[in-house]
């Protein structure tokens, strides 16, 4: 037994969603190779060669990894994939496009999402929008699994030194080309790993209005998220929605701002350890999940919670 | 051009999803069920790119006991001139289901395929993937923009970073997002009409496809109940709970 991760990375530094798969890969069994396919990523191969928990890493350099194309990945993992038991990658948008292509092409039926290791062939994941919660066992030979990164805390950062094997990669697939990313630049922490999360959905009534939300944002330290009727409305981007579509977040404290609680957005924060609500309808499903709700105003009660925290002498960074 | 769309009949989105007592699964009996949310933005862009004049035929495709009929019926409603259901009874997997729309696919020859990129009931976000893998395919995955050129579709995907723009040949396989389009309703007239449409029933036996599930489910349960919070009163007393109480900030 042993497993094969599937590093996520922007070819210069590893996304930390990286280290939280590990975590689970190493439940899985304690031999964990990382694979990692870019364009110049001897550095992404470092940092993973120092987490203790890492055996091996595999790196496949060439140009025509740079955009991280499923199709370009897909026949190196297969390549790589014959001497381990389990195949895994994080249950994000790179994960997601990437994982079921490589498990097609080997005959596996795929276990998607995660949430917990309970032996090397069974698993917890979530179904129905994390309204129930699935054990199954998959009775392929071999394994191909994605996680959910929140469910797993991210493994240690230094003190290994794996070894790095550098191998050579496979044909260019071509037909799909990249054209361009749109990132959207923030000094802001990661919404996927923030430890306060503050998100507003279609009651904040307009994008400008999100400015309330950042002005508390800005003293919490705390990432922005929002409703799916908030992207829709055009209020904040995409890279901002939480739910079962969208993010799924698991900060120390979410507040949700003017967001009435669709079984879609709760499944994207009710696992969060304290969850405030703020809104003017106190029939809101958000409040059945709230720690502390507040039914109140938003216009009013955004400006007075910016004068509460202003009023504290410390605040949790 | 010909676009073949997979729908998927799922429970309502708005249903409040109950387990069984039992832990065999969750309640479905006496359940509104529709089409599969993203599947419908599926069907949308290509009754749209049809509408524009580049391509000729949308099909609808469905994998399922025979209630699952009525998404085909909605998709033919909605501007999708034929309609495939592929009748399979039980718990059948993406990857089977891949596998049975690759048979389609042989079949058909449809130059796009288009289905929404996950279905709200497994959650699994995989079918897609799996089918442009099987055929060797590209994938666009997750679109929330699609620009339909002479051999090829530029594709604006939602990703974790932002948003990502690629180029795919044709064909190609195209996963929906919600953000994809604004699906339309039926009309009535069209729900009459599109009962004269043909829908083509295939038994799964005869397209010789392993559909036995790999993955057994043990059991289904609730999910962890959240202990009830309480209601405050003021701001200033919701920041001292939250300093001094929960200690979060």
């Amino acid at each position: 037994m042993s497993v094969l991760l599937i590093a996520e990375h922007n070819n210069k530094e590893v996304k930390p969603f990286t280290f939280n798969a590990i975590t689970a890969a190493s439940q899985i069994d304690q031999n964990v190779d990382v694979l990692v396919i870019g364009k110049d990523v001897d550095a992404v191969s470092k940092s993973i060669s120092v987490v203790p928990s890492v055996k091996k890493v595999i790196q496949v350099d060439n140009e025509i990894y740079e955009n991280f194309l499923a199709e370009n990945y897909t026949p190196v993992i297969i390549k790589q994939s014959e001497n381990y038991s389990h195949l895994v990658c994080s249950a994000n948008t790179f994960g997601k496009n990437l994982m079921p292509r490589v498990a097609a092409l080997l005959d596996i039926s795929q276990v998607s999402d995660i949430i917990k290791v309970i032996s090397q062939d069974t698993f917890l994941r979530p179904i129905y929008a994390g309204n129930a919660f699935a054990t199954v066992r998959s009775n392929d030979k071999k394994k191909c699994i994605t996680i959910r990164p929140t469910s797993f805390d991210p493994a240690p950062t230094t003190g290994g030194s794996a070894e790095i094997v550098k191998v050579e990669g496979a044909e260019d697939f071509k037909i799909t080309k990249f054209i361009k990313r749109e990132e959207v630049k923030s000094d802001r922490p990661e919404l996927g790993t923030a430890r306060v999360v503050i998100s507003g959905g279609r009651g904040m009534g307009s994008g400008d209005n999100f400015k309330l939300i950042s002005a508390i944002a800005d003293k919490l330290n705390a990432a922005i998220g929002a409703s799916r009727a908030a992207v829709d409305a055009g209020y904040i981007t995409n890279d901002h929605q939480v739910g079962q579509t969208g993010k799924v977040v698991v900060p120390d404290l979410y507040i949700a701002v003017g967001i009435s609680g669709a079984i879609q957005h709760l499944a994207g924060m009710k696992e969060s350890k304290i969850i405030v609500a703020i809104n003017k309808d106190g029939e809101a499903p958000i409040f059945s999940v709230a720690d502390y709700g507040l039914e109140a105003d938003l216009f009013e009660a955004l400006p007075q919670f910016l004068e509460e925290i202003n009023k504290l002498n410390t605040i949790q960074k | 051009m010909k676009i073949l769309v997979a729908v998927k009949r799922v429970i309502d989105y708005n249903v409040q999803v109950r387990v069984k007592d039992d832990g065999t699964g969750v309640v479905t009996e006496n359940v509104k069920m529709s089409t599969n949310p993203p599947d419908d933005n599926a069907i949308e862009e290509a009754v749209k790119i049809k509408e524009s004049g580049k391509v000729k035929e949308v099909v609808a495709v469905t994998v399922g006991e025979d209630k699952a009929q009525e998404t085909v019926r909605k998709a033919l409603a909605v501007g999708a001139d034929r309609g495939i259901h592929v009748k399979v009874d039980g718990i059948i997997e993406p990857l089977a289901v891949s596998k049975i729309l690759q048979k389609i696919v042989d079949k058909e020859k449809p130059d796009l395929i288009f289905m929404g990129k996950q279905a709200i009931d497994d959650d699994c976000n995989q079918t897609g993937q799996m089918l442009a893998a099987l055929l060797n395919y590209p994938q666009a995955t997750f679109a929330s923009k699609i620009e339909v050129k002479e051999k090829s579709l530029e594709v604006t995907r939602e990703v974790d970073e932002g948003l990502e723009t690629i180029e795919v040949n044709i064909p190609a396989i195209v996963t929906c997002d919600l953000r994809l389009n604004e699906p339309r309703y039926a009309s009535l007239p069209n729900i009459m009409k599109a009962k004269k449409k043909p829908l083509e029933q295939i038994n799964v036996a005869d397209l010789e496809v392993d559909t036995k599930p790999r993955i057994e489910q043990i059991k289904v349960e609730e999910p962890p109940k959240r202990k009830a919070g309480i209601k405050v009163g003021s701001v200033a007393e919701l920041v001292q709970k939250l300093k001094n109480e929960a200690k979060v900030i």
